[in-house]
């Protein structure tokens, strides 16, 4: 029997899951073995195509399905809904931030 | 979110002839300014904003296509162009692969929902390996005008 977890994940910051989020979260799946899905209204995709993550277009607020099948499931599921958790370490002002960040 | 919503037709370039990053980028944003939809004061400013963003991680996302972008207070609405290099250009691309379809995107600072509404539509087009290579296959202007206007009706998904 295959391990299958699931989480229910809420994007919180504010641009959605744009292309860096997107790109953060494709190589965070990839370094796991199982599959992992996000699911949006009844629309599940490989968490580990970036070009498949950006078609779900998230913005704030909404929720997501995770679920991921494999031995490694449970670390995948807990490396993922952190991202989440921290915004994809974005602010409203990170692009200015990161300009002066040393 | 359609692609008629945010290409500006006039601005398509079927045949890039830029071969590295930035002077893609350069001819990219050039033809949005001939066709009047940024001026030409903000040329240098926009080049440099979407250079920028570039180096935080490649918006080359894979088969053989790129979505360079940047925010920018000279627009009040987004506005895009599509071009398309019969040789490919290095992008520094996720899968290492040259880039062939460009899709760039300039958005005003205060609307992410518009942005990511056009990423939604351009990434669950080009999925579509047809529409994919219908694209790469485009002569002319009016070819990939036609392609985008299919999509547009649902004809690939």
């Amino acid at each position: 029997m295959s391990h299958t977890l699931e989480k229910v994940v809420t994007v919180i910051n504010p641009m959605g899951i744009h292309m860096r989020p997107a790109d953060m979260l494709s190589r965070a799946a990839g370094r796991f073995q199982c599959q992992v899905m996000i699911e949006k209204d009844g629309q599940a995709i490989d968490c580990k195509s970036i070009m498949s993550i950006l078609t779900l277009g998230a913005r704030q607020g909404t929720q997501l399905h995770l679920r991921a099948t494999g031995t490694d499931a449970r670390q995948a599921v807990e490396a993922l809904s952190e991202l989440f958790e921290h915004g994809f370490d974005e602010s409203a002002g990170s692009e200015v931030a990161s300009e002066h960040s040393s | 979110m359609k692609f008629s919503d945010f290409i500006s037709t006039k601005s398509i370039c079927s045949e890039l002839n830029s071969v590295s990053k930035e002077s893609v980028i350069a001819e990219l944003v050039d033809a949005l300014v001939s066709a009047g939809n940024i001026k030409e004061a903000d040329r240098e400013d926009i080049i440099k904003a979407i250079m920028k963003r570039e180096e935080l991680g490649s918006t080359g996302i894979g088969r053989g296509v790129a979505v360079p972008h940047t925010k920018h207070p000279s627009v009040n609405k987004l506005v895009g162009t599509v071009g398309v290099s019969s040789d490919g250009v290095e992008f520094d691309s996720l899968d290492g692969e040259k880039v062939q379809l460009f899709f760039l995107l300039v958005s005003p600072p205060d609307r992410p929902g518009d942005h990511l509404r056009a990423l939604e539509n351009i990434s669950r087009q080009l999925r579509d390996e047809t529409f994919c290579r219908f694209l790469k296959q485009s002569k002319t202007a009016e070819d990939i005008m036609q392609l985008l206007e299919e999509a547009d009706n649902n004809h690939f998904v």
